[in-house]
């Protein structure tokens, strides 16, 4: 049978068919529809101000841990303010002389009334409420518990009522609390994705029965499962796009309004979760996983329905 | 057995029947020959359609078997089919045209989807349009034309491809005379490039046409062999053409 030149150099040729303009132009119905581009978006927005929450508290904690881990307090607790003095000042010496201790520092006692002043207010009088001394120390390793045994003995001749804390322990519950919203990010960045896949299953199903007739006329001019399937996807992948962006925009937006306020209330640790650049960048890939998802999820979707056709 | 002994298509027993019905087709058997000019020919409602639907690759048959340029396709894996249908051209008795494309890409698109480089487009398409009269229409969607036309439309779109078997479903039902019978010399022409052509009309007068013609008639989803279409090697008996 001889073949028209063309269709011969073609067949010959061997190329992958159909793409470009003339192929998106065949399922001209197959653009997700209006919504689809719009709960994207939104899908998008909140993935990424979940996600940027995640990472926000994920620093938080981190630098949180990092500047406590090697962090001990150790409180002098006497009434009487010249014995108080004399102890905090033994119990430094002692502490200075300790294996592990990096650095120690006396904190003042302005410092102190300073601290309490919000809940006790200003010119407190020593003899009604004796403020305890403090000594700040930093380990040169973690805090753990052989390292306090350690300090705990090194004190005991000199000051053996004084109380010694890790720092970290006083933020466990912080800490536990910031794992668990982690963990809630993670559960809704994933019930986020699996929501975004349905959006887009439902609308890729739709548009394959409002063009089942062209499907069934490419199909029987000898159009590949494969074929019909890249038109869906090109046209699913424009409207992921669309809606990414405008998600992203949105989601950065309002984490960027979030992180300015966070950082107005000047409050040491609140102020410390922002964002650094590669988390930027992470909240960036967003959108490319979302386009992703529903590329995936419209192929899929478009080859187990034509898998139905003959 | 040399190619033309095989046919290009052979039916062995086939039988078709939708859902839990009767079958519409029964112990269809025979093959078609390399170059040949078939009519099928029969009653509304005796399986015409059904039989085509089976040689176009649009069904799977119940029961029987069938093989097509030398492979059997009852067999073949799905994704096998799309390279079989390319060597089929197909003219649908309702037409099939995509509504939303014009004249000129519902012809183009059995050369889009083989692959053809749009370079090498716009000349074949030109040209069919040209010789089934519509070069005016070329930009006109399948609404806009007449039912004449669009059959037309239809028609060149099957024969583009120069496919190497060309089933047509009442093909010229649509147009008047002096197209039906332009559009049958169209058919000739092809087949005397090599392409085996069915054609399933109930249009007596149109047998008479293609002198070198063979016919197959069905009845009640049974074929019967009134010329001779049937045997090897195929002959065709006038005066036993059904009148």
């Amino acid at each position: 049978m001889n073949r028209p030149p063309a269709l011969a150099r073609a067949i010959e040729r061997g190329l992958d068919p159909f793409r470009g303009k003339h192929a998106s132009h065949l399922l001209p119905k197959t653009r997700l529809g209006g919504p689809i581009p719009w709960v994207i978006a939104i899908m998008v927005a909140l993935t990424v101000l979940t996600a940027g929450g995640g990472l926000a508290l994920d620093n938080l904690a981190n630098r949180a841990r990092a500047d406590l881990s090697g962090g001990v307090t150790v409180q002098i607790v006497e009434a009487d303010p010249r014995l108080r003095t004399v102890q905090a000042d033994r119990a430094a010496d002692l502490l200075r002389a300790a294996p592990g201790v990096a650095s120690l520092r006396r904190v003042p006692e302005s410092e102190l009334e300073a601290l309490v002043e919000p809940w006790l207010g200003s010119g407190l009088d020593e003899e009604i409420v004796p403020l305890p001394a403090l000594i700040d120390v930093r380990l040169d390793g973690p805090a753990t518990p052989a390292a306090i045994g350690r300090l705990r003995a090194a004190l005991a001749g000199a000051a053996a009522e004084a109380r010694i804390d890790a720092q970290s322990d006083w933020l466990g519950p912080v800490f536990d609390t910031v794992s668990a919203l982690r963990l809630m990010s993670f559960g809704l960045i994933a019930l986020l994705a699996f929501t975004g896949a349905a959006a887009v299953w439902l609308a890729a199903r739709n548009a394959l029965n409002a063009n089942r007739d062209t499907i069934e006329i490419v199909h029987l001019l000898g159009g590949d499962d494969a074929q019909i399937a890249r038109i869906f996807q090109r046209s699913v992948m424009v409207d992921a796009a669309v809606g990414g962006v405008c998600g992203l925009v949105l989601g950065g937006a309002a984490i960027a309004l979030l992180g300015a306020q966070f950082a107005a209330l000047e409050s040491g640790m609140v102020a410390r979760g922002g964002l650094a650049p590669a988390d930027w960048l992470l909240l960036a890939l967003v959108p490319l996983a979302m386009i992703g998802i529903a590329l995936l999820t419209a192929r899929m979707t478009v080859m187990a329905s034509l898998r139905r056709m003959l | 057995m040399n190619t033309a002994e095989k046919g290009v298509v052979r039916f062995d027993n086939v039988g078709l029947r939708y859902g839990t019905d009767g079958e519409v087709l029964s112990n269809i058997a025979f093959t078609l020959y390399p170059g040949r000019f078939y009519f099928l020919t029969g009653a509304s409602g005796a399986g015409k359609t059904s039989l085509l639907k089976l040689l176009y690759l649009a069904q799977r048959p119940s029961r029987g078997g069938i093989s097509m340029f030398g492979s059997d396709v009852i067999t073949l894996p799905r994704e096998s089919l799309p390279a079989f249908r390319r060597r089929i051209g197909v003219v649908f008795q309702d037409f099939r045209l995509v509504e939303h494309l014009s004249a000129f890409d519902n012809i183009a698109l059995p050369l889009r989807v083989s692959g053809v480089r749009e370079a090498d487009i716009h000349q074949p398409v030109t040209d069919m349009l040209d010789w089934v009269g519509l070069s005016h229409r070329a930009e006109a969607r399948p609404a806009t034309l007449s039912g004449g036309e669009q059959q037309r439309v239809a028609i060149a779109r099957a024969v583009i491809g120069r496919p190497e078997l060309l089933v047509a479903d009442e093909p010229t039902g649509n147009v008047d005379p002096e197209m039906a019978l332009k559009l049958l010399r169209l058919f000739e022409a092809l087949n005397r490039l090599g392409t085996t052509v069915v054609v399933a009309t109930h249009d007596v007068h149109l047998l008479r046409k293609v002198p070198d013609s063979l016919i197959m008639r069905i009845d009640k989803g049974k074929l019967s062999d009134p010329t001779g279409a049937l045997r090897y090697p195929p002959r065709r008996e006038f005066a036993e053409i059904p009148s």
